[in-house]
């Protein structure tokens, strides 16, 4: 653990890197170390934000210094150890390919010498792993996009795009679980609902779940969305 | 009760932000000029965290429908009542039927209008604060519009025991205010403190030193996600990709065209270009302040200079909470003893 660097953001706030790329061993890692923290939880603790390589930890620094908040994150890095880390959660997301949903699915297909089903069916048979949240509330960056249907961003980013729209921007997929602009291509869209603010936690997904979409027809969307199965 | 009026540019109710959520992409918000919104509770004999009206650049007009106690701090807003300019950073009466008038913005950009008891908002996770890009928080998850009314909580015993004194005038003030000491010089020209980013040296010499030695103008595309800053291009020593990680309020990250970015209250969790900077927290109230075209240096400051700072406006902030309570009884000043 001699490796792990950690630096200073302001004066409240310390970044643990650990590890330079986005790979499974360092997200291992990383949620180990939250794990570790959320256990003890310092008094000086004020919240931690997860990333791919790193976890910032927010302190109190009328309570705490860098050098105390550093040490104390050492001590724990120190025994953090390759426990298994509790299995991870499995979840399944409806997606509703293509049409006025997936507007840039035919853009998906040709960029890859594809035909559209086939872009549908690769993309809904990937694993997808979550390797953190954030850009917008409960948003999904996920791993695990097959190469076959990796797309460049749109050169002009989209003003508005709804929530629940599923895009792909180079080798990654995700969600937009609430409406924001965006240079994705989009190619569906869920009616399930990623941002729950009435509830806590107040995501469909956390770090470190499998996700998998599975393909329905305009109809089912619209059966889901009515039904009020998609909470 | 309060009615709104007139609802001002963007009048939003904030508190001390959605803090706890970060790790689900929640947004933590809150007051953009913390300090100006715990004085204006600490006045009214709130706890510092209760929720205050953000009130931007043009102020909306508000009538109290039930005998209050409010403050108001922060940017000077032209608050008035019925013609008299109100006195900030001080406890102000206001009896059933008074409107509060504001205007434009003659120093800084934000006041913080607190109410004895707290504005009467629902808790989102936590938090009062208004998200509009979610749509979640404050009244209805969006800015105050005309014909709102919003209500307030039962005030605490201090400002009960001022209510119960005898008013003479709609509205009356305190004779005391915040000392200079705590209140921030607000100006359209500041300098901040900044301690050096996590990727500073990844930024050219001459970049660094630009960096400091430059003043930057806010741009129009500034808001209270963040402020963009015109000045000179910041460059780094070779093209690098950031993988994305966590950002925060006074973070300076620069993207690829070289102009920085200030994050601000409604800042996005991670974020995946370079920082160079991170302006002190203490100092983030001055940077609250400031509007499309004024302007903003960055003077490096050490870690340990920067807590020493915190710590001491922590100090004094208690303090003065401390002297608040202990003023059970206050000569009202009306407008006709103000003169």
């Amino acid at each position: 653990m001699q490796t792990v660097r950690i630096e200073p953001l302001g004066d409240g706030a310390a970044v643990v890197r650990l590890g330079t790329r986005i790979d499974p061993e360092t997200h291992r890692q990383v949620r180990r170390l939250v794990l570790a923290v959320d256990r003890d939880a310092p008094p000086w603790l004020v919240e931690l934000v997860p990333a791919f390589t790193t976890v910032t930890v927010f302190y109190d620094a009328v309570q705490a210094d860098f050098a105390e908040v550093e040490d104390w994150l050492r001590s724990r890095l120190a025994v953090l150890g390759d426990d298994p880390l509790p299995p991870p959660r499995e979840v399944r997301i409806p997606v509703c390919y293509g049409g006025e949903f997936g507007p840039d699915l035919g853009v998906v297909a040709a960029h890859n010498g594809l035909t559209e089903d086939e872009v549908i069916s690769i993309h809904s048979q990937g694993e997808y792993l979550v390797y953190m949240i954030g850009f917008a509330p409960g948003f999904p960056y996920l791993g695990g996009l097959s190469e076959r249907i990796a797309t460049p961003r749109r050169s002009t980013p989209r003003v508005s795009i709804p929530a629940g729209t599923v895009g792909i921007a180079g080798m990654q997929t995700g969600v937009y679980p609430i409406s924001t602009p965006g240079g994705w291509q989009l190619i569906g869209r869920t009616p399930v609902r990623l941002f729950r603010p009435e509830q806590d936690p107040p995501t469909l997904l956390q770090a470190g779940d499998i996700v998998r979409f599975d393909p329905i027809s305009p109809e089912e969307y619209q059966a889901l969305l009515e039904g009020g199965d998609v909470q | 009760m309060m009615r709104v009026l007139r609802p001002g540019l963007l009048t939003t109710v904030q508190d001390l932000g959605r803090v706890g959520h970060q790790r689900h992409g929640v947004v933590v918000g809150g007051a953009m000029d913390e300090l100006a919104h715990r004085v204006a509770n600490l006045m009214v004999g709130n706890d510092e965290a209760a929720p205050t009206l953000e009130i931007t650049l043009v102020g909306p007009s508000l009538k109290f429908e039930a005998d209050a106690v409010i403050a108001i701090c922060g940017g000077d807003l032209s608050a008035t009542v019925a013609g008299w300019k109100l006195p900030l950073w001080r406890p102000l009466r206001v009896r059933a039927g008074t409107v509060v008038d504001f205007g434009g913005a003659r120093q800084g950009c934000r006041a913080y209008l607190a109410v004895a008891g707290g504005w009467d908002v629902p808790q989102v996770l936590g938090s009062a604060s208004t998200y509009l890009r979610a749509g979640i928080g404050g009244h209805q998850g969006r800015a105050l519009q005309a014909g709102d009314t919003l209500a307030w909580r039962a005030p605490g015993p201090l400002a009960q025991a001022w209510l119960a004194q005898a008013a003479e005038d709609a509205v009356e003030a305190a004779p005391w205010s915040v000392s200079y000491q705590i209140r921030p010089d607000y100006r359209p020209q500041v300098r901040v403190r900044v301690i050096a980013g996590p990727q500073a040296d990844w930024f050219t010499e001459e970049s660094r030193e630009a960096f400091h030695a430059a003043v930057f103008t806010v741009g129009s595309q500034s808001d209270r996600m963040g402020y963009r800053l015109q000045g000179p291009t910041l460059s780094l020593r070779e093209p690098r990709e950031l993988i994305s990680e966590a950002v925060t309020m006074g973070t300076l990250q620069v993207p690829p065209d070289g102009n920085p970015i200030l994050l601000m209250a409604d800042r996005q969790t991670t974020g995946g270009y370079a920082k160079i900077a991170q302006v002190a927290r203490v100092d983030l109230p001055l940077v609250a302040q400031l509007k499309p075209g004024d302007q903003i240096g960055f003077d490096p400051v050490s870690l340990a200079e920067a807590q020493r700072a915190l710590r001491q406006r922590e100090r004094d902030l208690n303090e003065l909470a401390a002297a608040v309570r202990g003023l059970p009884g206050i000569s009202w000043r009306s407008r006709a003893r103000a003169g």
